[in-house]
């Protein structure tokens, strides 16, 4: 299965490479979840450096940039890479490793570059005296059209990296005054590129190499329902064992059992509304961490046969809201658990872990909001993972689903988006209810 | 008829069940976890007359002017053999120059009944998909059919375009203007909808002859006068969603059975009107009736519903009645009085002690209502304290 | 919406009238507000039907459009009307004041302000605004030059209605129920009079009962643009039609009884609202202004200036939509000035910083230690750096290192050192800088003292600088380029009425 995956991948990227040696003014890359975008995003940047052509690296964060300097200064010793940073830049450790990385916050200091890697709002304060042949902009789908506009007079051309089936970009303010038009401010820098450039190619990752083989089909078709991706491994190429045995019929040992046996869980606590910092699921989500770690969890993937203990820090806990998170943080500190993550959806894309925990948005809630309901935020928690995911959830989500009202408002020249945040919720729920353990 | 049109028809009375169009068809989405609409609407009751009965007449009604505004619009836009809709379909779906044909199907001759006319639009249309010689033709007053639970409702769309390539295109006329590009987005969401029960019709219609439904776009056409004149200005709108949206109501409605196991026999809503027309049923009576079917008020029904004045009325002292979103803040619980007895009681400022609602007095603090106590005592602190604080002082420096 | 504002709305549910959830005011109310309460015809997307508007409660003007669908009377409506707003308008153009330290050195002293009774009314405005600032003054379709005037300076207003740190335009129930909960629900808060019922109920009514006789229409007739169905219908169809007949029938004496009839009709729709205006201007004048609602006024002030230079100088109207760079840089301001405000209005109002203190934004209590003299670093590097040790009782912030501020000292910078649990309450020791000068003692009340009570926020009220912006003309390629030049056309002129 992994040999004919890469074949799959390689001929994407030999797509994409030849297409970035053509004539073309941008390219788009769509990537699913763990579809290789860095390691596209690398290659990209060393072949047009090999080709002598400047490049300069977009990306949303710092720990994004960082993430692109190792990796790139790893792929590429010898080239001299240029890390461009904001006066309160701290570097960590894998980007100070290597030697050839040079630091600045001026981007006089960094001229003889071949390539210059920075977050998008730092390159917005650059003023230079010539565009750069070439940009890539990574995790371009989150990152809003306005920002975009105010790079983009950096360069010729560009490569768009970016996966459209998560979060959308935001803003605080609600308006519709630019609804409709074409260059709108708060659509995200991908969706406003293709409308004005409607005939750049638009290439998609087929394969994720984090997904499991469990996982792959039900994401690809809730979440990528047009054009959809292949797990890299095939069926029992991933999974989980334990060193412990389970004592007593405990349901947190059989949804732990269930998620290893299928790589889904879904742990289903008796239907009650609930406050937002509902401390049962917290607690749940702690206990399920807690006794994954307890139980010696180990892991078995294509890369290591033998396996390899899952650790607190391949463990993270999801969840919609800041006070969930810190509602869970704090039940597994009361557990004595340590090193395990609990964050947003936010916070957690682009992250990877052998196996999440998830805290469904819907659970406990009377009704669904547009906020809940919205389908990025489900796809991020739930492709987190690289062995096994487990939700928990208040029961009562299909009633809520089945009660909610559309009554949307729709607005003219607006292209549909798809998935419709309900529909994925729907088909996400349906299977997950095939593993379900319900909770005392 | 069937048991559940048996039980329905028992529910509405001796009235006549009103026939649904588009504009209700669409409706249906708007509270689905409402057992009292469900009922209502599949049993087709006349809810105004019913809400006006009780005491709770429905605060909805149309001005003449935007009536007399939307069928002058129309028919400008339809005229002589609708010319200025030709133009604006030529440019939006390439039909043929130099004409299309204009097919009026509302001429049958006589006074045909509703099944004649629906059976001459189907045969009409599903011709024209077969004999390659009608592409391009709009044809003007179709009637359409679709199955709404165990009734069928007639519906009419403004036009049915139809292209070249052999697909339908729906057009509906509505005379909201649209300003450089944009339109208010609660009517052009009813459009849609509405526009998306016309697309299921004519795929319904056309299945009989074995037509697949992809020759019935999801992309309607929807015309509005242009910025504050009266040409006609077309949009395309992509209603697949408005399509899933349908589908899902229209599959809720048929399980109505359900709902309907739950009420007591003998249930109904009759206004038993006497030989002069004056309903003879008590109004407390029929309160009381409605009120067997539980309904599920939130704000919102105050401009999608006619029972909304007395769903809210019945309401009141509830925390849904100040909006999702605040019963949602408030710990999701049900009764403001039991907020308040959560929060503190003496404690909350203005509140004058003891007062208690009938029903509250003793809801104990369970284990549930533990997270939404601490939440709403929280709430109750921090506002006391910051109502005495009154504004702050600037210090120096 | 937050629990601290349902929870109002829970107490006037039991009290049975309305509860402040602002112990101050936070805008601006001027002491001349121009009040205008349109009506439209329904059906159409801006047709005028009448317009009550003055800046007094005594004497207003009521403008009556006998044929709403006629373009000339449509046009001769506009006229009346910027004859009203123009005068009003020029009465802050005679006095300015100077601006020391800025560009330009002086603005105009004081800003008109225009109140809408709601937020349709705000809707109603910008088409109107819309309809009318693209007219020409010459040509086939002359209109007065007056109604393109005030087509742009209606634009203006509504402009400035979109900026949350403007009080240039406000709609009555938005201020209202910012400032006040009420025992219903934000959609029937949209409702004038039902909202002043909850906030103003007349002697001997509770919130609930006056509210409950403002939903009848007969009553309490809506406070618009849109008119009651049934009025419509049984009133207004009939005198309407009665002016139309007499004046084809060329009857002088018929015609003045038809129109008195019409605008007897219709001062019956607009009086109510009128005064229910005022009602609201006086309730919220009663109310102390925010600390912060001068500084913001004073952009405003900015903002009028520049438009009404803009005008003199003979300067292009408003376009019709953004183009990209003119977007991005709204947003941008909006963000920016969304943010300023949501912390000015807890800075200026201690219930607004609950709210924020029961979301675990701030947190608030008593010294409880203090090292008001700890210096670090050395020789000549020796910086002042307090700690002081905060008791609270409120979700402390989640993990050191977070910089938070006071409103009592926003220019002191506080950063969380360290977070621990004492006893069901939390102890935050904060690290201090800024506000106490150079020397290497803290002036006396420069930092919070022993016992004394304070509250930090994770949020300060300064200014940011706006970020940089291509010029339009510059424009990339991934928004579509450089747009076309605006060139008016006879399109913005000429329109077909109905």
């Amino acid at each position: 299965m992994t040999e004919r995956a890469a074949e799959l991948a390689e001929q994407a990227a030999a797509r994409i490479l030849a297409d970035l040696g053509g004539s073309r003014r941008g390219v788009v890359v769509d990537s699913p979840p763990g579809a290789g975008k860095s390691t596209l995003v690398v290659r990209a940047a060393a072949a047009l450096a090999d080709a002598g052509e400047p490049v300069m690296v977009i990306a949303q964060t710092n720990e994004q940039v960082d993430d692109l300097t190792d990796r790139l200064a790893a792929a590429r010793p010898q080239l001299a890479l240029g890390r461009l940073a904001a006066g309160d830049y701290a570097p960590p450790d894998r980007v100070t490793r290597h030697p050839r990385v040079r630091l600045s916050t001026r981007l006089a200091d960094l001229s003889g570059c071949p390539v210059v890697l920075s977050t998008a709002h730092k390159w917005a304060t650059v003023r230079a005296e010539a565009a750069w042949p070439w940009a890539i902009v990574d995790e371009a789908y989150q990152m809003r059209s306005d920002l975009l506009l105010r790079v983009a007079g950096l360069f010729q051309r560009a490569l768009f990296v970016g996966d459209p089936g998560q979060l959308d970009p935001f803003s605080v303010v609600q308006t519709e005054r630019w609804t409709g038009l074409s260059w709108d401010p708060m659509q995200s820098a991908v969706a406003v590129l293709l409308r004005h450039n409607p005939d750049l190619p638009v290439h998609v990752l087929p394969v994720s190499w984090r997904l499991p083989a469990s996982a792959a089909p039900v994401v690809s078709e809730a979440f990528y329902p047009f054009t959809g991706f292949a797990a890299a491994t095939g069926p029992g190429e991933r999974r989980v064992a334990f060193a412990t045995a389970s004592f007593g019929d405990h349901a947190v040992d059989r949804a732990l059992e269930t998620a290893a046996a299928h790589g889904w869980a879904l742990y289903e606590l008796p239907a009650r509304h609930a406050v937002r910092t509902d401390a049962e699921a917290a607690a749940a989500c702690a206990d399920l961490a807690a006794r994954l770690l307890q139980r010696g969890a180990v892991c078995h993937s294509e890369r290591s046969p033998a396996g390899d203990p899952v650790t607190a820090g391949r463990v993270a806990v999801g969840t919609a809201h800041r006070d969930q998170a810190a509602a869970v943080r704090a039940a597994l500190a009361d557990r004595g658990v340590t090193g395990v993550t609990a964050d947003t959806a936010n916070r957690l894309q682009g992250r990877e872990f052998d196996v999440v925990i998830v805290l469904h948005p819907l659970s406990g809630r009377r009704d669904a909001t547009a906020f809940h309901l919205e389908a990025g935020r489900l796809c991020v928690l739930t492709t987190r993972h690289r062995h096994a995911c487990l939700v928990v959830a208040r029961a009562g989500i299909p009633e809520l689903l089945d009660a909610h009202p559309s009554a949307e408002p729709v607005h003219l020249n607006v292209p549909v988006r798809f998935p419709d945040g309900w529909e994925a919720n729907q088909a996400m729920l349906a299977h997950l209810s095939q593993w379900k353990v319900r909770a005392p | 008829m069937n048991g559940t049109e048996a039980r329905l028809a028992r529910i509405r009375g001796r009235a006549l069940a009103k026939t649904h169009n588009a504009r209700t068809i669409a409706a249906l989405a708007s509270n689905p976890g409402c057992a009292r609409r469900a009922i209502m609407d599949a049993a087709g009751v006349d809810k105004p007359r019913i809400a006006a009965h009780v005491g709770f007449p429905a605060p909805f009604g149309q001005s003449r002017f935007a009536l007399a505004r939307g069928n002058a619009f129309e028919a400008q836009v339809k005229a002589e053999g609708a010319a200025q809709l030709l133009t604006l379909l030529r440019e939006r779906l390439n039909l043929p120059i130099p004409q299309a044909h204009y097919d009026d199907l509302a001429e049958v001759g006589g006074n045909p009944s509703l099944d004649l006319r629906h059976a001459r639009t189907k045969a009409l249309l599903a011709r024209a998909v077969t004999s390659p010689g009608e592409a391009g033709t709009m044809f003007d007053h179709p009637l359409l059919r679709l199955a709404v639970g165990g009734r069928h409702a007639f519906l009419e769309p403004d036009l049915i375009a139809f292209q070249l390539r052999g697909r339908f295109h729906i057009v509906e006329v509505k005379s909201f203007a649209v300003i450089d590009g944009q339109a208010d987005g609660d009517k052009v969401a009813a459009a849609a909808i509405q526009s998306a029960v016309y697309v299921l019709a004519l795929r319904d219609a056309l299945a009989e002859q074995h037509v697949p439904p992809e020759a019935v776009s999801h992309e309607t056409i929807l015309v509005c006068p242009k910025d504050f004149s009266n040409q006609p200005v077309a949009t395309t709108l992509d209603v697949r969603k408005q399509l899933t949206v349908l589908r899902r109501q229209l599959a809720r409605i048929a399980r109505i059975d359900d709902l309907l196991d739950l009420l007591p026999d003998g249930l109904t809503f009759d206004l038993d009107p006497g030989g002069d027309g004056v309903p003879r049923r008590s109004p407390a009576d029929l309160a009381a009736a409605i009120r067997q079917v539980e309904a599920a008020y939130v704000p919102e029904c105050l401009s999608t519903c006619e029972m909304c004045y007395f769903c809210r009325d019945e309401a009141r002292g509830c925390t849904a009645a100040l909006g999702r979103a605040a019963r949602e803040e408030l710990g999701g619980v049900e009764h403001v009085a039991t907020v308040l007895r959560l929060a503190g009681g003496a404690e909350t400022p203005g509140v004058p002690g003891g007062t208690v609602a009938p029903g509250t007095a003793r809801t104990p603090v369970t284990p549930d209502l533990a997270e939404a106590a601490e939440l709403l005592r929280r709430a109750a602190r921090l506002r006391a304290e910051a109502s005495r604080a009154g504004a702050p002082r600037r210090e120096a420096g | 919406m937050s629990t601290l504002t349902s929870l109002a709305r829970a107490v006037a549910v039991a009290t049975g009238t309305a509860q402040r959830t602002c112990t101050v005011r936070h805008v601006h109310v001027s002491a001349r507000p121009l009040v205008f309460v349109p009506l439209a015809l329904a059906g159409e997307a801006v047709a005028p039907l009448a317009a009550i508007v003055g800046d007094q409660p005594q004497a207003p003007a009521l403008l009556v459009v006998a044929e709403p669908r006629d373009r000339d009377q449509r046009f001769a409506f506009a006229a009346d009307l910027a004859a009203v707003v123009l005068r009003y308008i020029d009465g802050y153009l005679a006095e300015q004041e100077p601006t020391p330290g800025r560009e330009p050195a002086t603005r105009y002293a004081d800003a008109p302000q225009l109140l809408v009774p709601n937020q349709a009314g705000i809707t109603f405005t910008r088409l109107l605004g819309r309809s009318t600032r693209f007219r020409r003054t010459e040509g086939p379709y002359a209109v007065p030059p007056s109604v393109p005037l005030l087509g742009r300076w209606l634009t203006f207003f509504t402009e400035r209605a979109e900026s949350p740190s403007s009080s240039l335009m406000l709609a009555a129930t938005d201020v209202l129920a910012a400032h006040w909960a009420t025992g219903q629900s934000p959609v029937e808060d949209r409702n004038l009079g039902a909202l002043l019922g909850w906030i103003d109920p007349p002697p001997g009514m509770s919130g609930a009962q006056a509210a409950a006789a403002a939903e009848d229409p007969v009553r309490c007739p809506p406070a618009g643009p849109a008119t009651d169905p049934t009025f419509d219908n049984e009133v207004l169809d009939q005198r309407m039609l009665a002016v139309r007949a007499a004046r084809l029938s060329g009857d002088g004496r018929a015609f003045q009884r038809a129109a008195a009839a019409l605008t007897a009709a219709l001062a019956t729709q607009l009086e109510p609202t009128w005064a229910l205006m005022w009602r609201a201007v006086a309730l919220l004048r009663a109310l102390p202004e925010g600390a912060h609602v001068a500084a913001r006024w004073d952009g405003d002030k900015d903002a009028f200036t520049w438009h009404a230079r803009h005008v003199a100088d003979g300067g292009p109207p408003q376009p019709r939509r953004d183009g990209a760079v003119a977007a991005a840089r709204r947003l941008a301001s909006l963000e920016r000035l969304h943010e300023m405000v949501a912390a000015q209005r807890a800075f200026d109002d201690p219930l607004v910083m609950a709210e924020h203190r029961l979301a675990g934004e701030a947190f608030a209590g008593r010294v409880v230690a203090a090292e008001p003299d700890r210096v670090v670093g050395a020789g000549a590097r020796r910086v002042l750096r307090p700690r002081i040790t905060v008791e609270t009782g409120d979700v402390p912030p989640a993990e050191p290192g977070g910089t938070f501020t006071s409103p009592a000292r926003p220019g002191q910078q506080a950063r969380v050192v360290a977070v621990t649990a004492a006893g069901g309450r939390t102890r935050v020791v904060l690290e201090l800088r800024g506000g106490m000068g150079r020397s290497l003692t803290p002036p006396p009340g420069s930092m919070p003292a022993l016992g004394e009570f304070v509250s930090y926020a994770a949020f300060g009220d300064g200014w940011q600088p706006p970020p940089a912006f291509p010029a339009p003309e510059d424009t990339p390629w991934t928004h579509g380029g450089p747009p076309a030049r605006y060139a008016p056309d006879d399109d913005d002129a000429r329109e077909d009425w109905s």
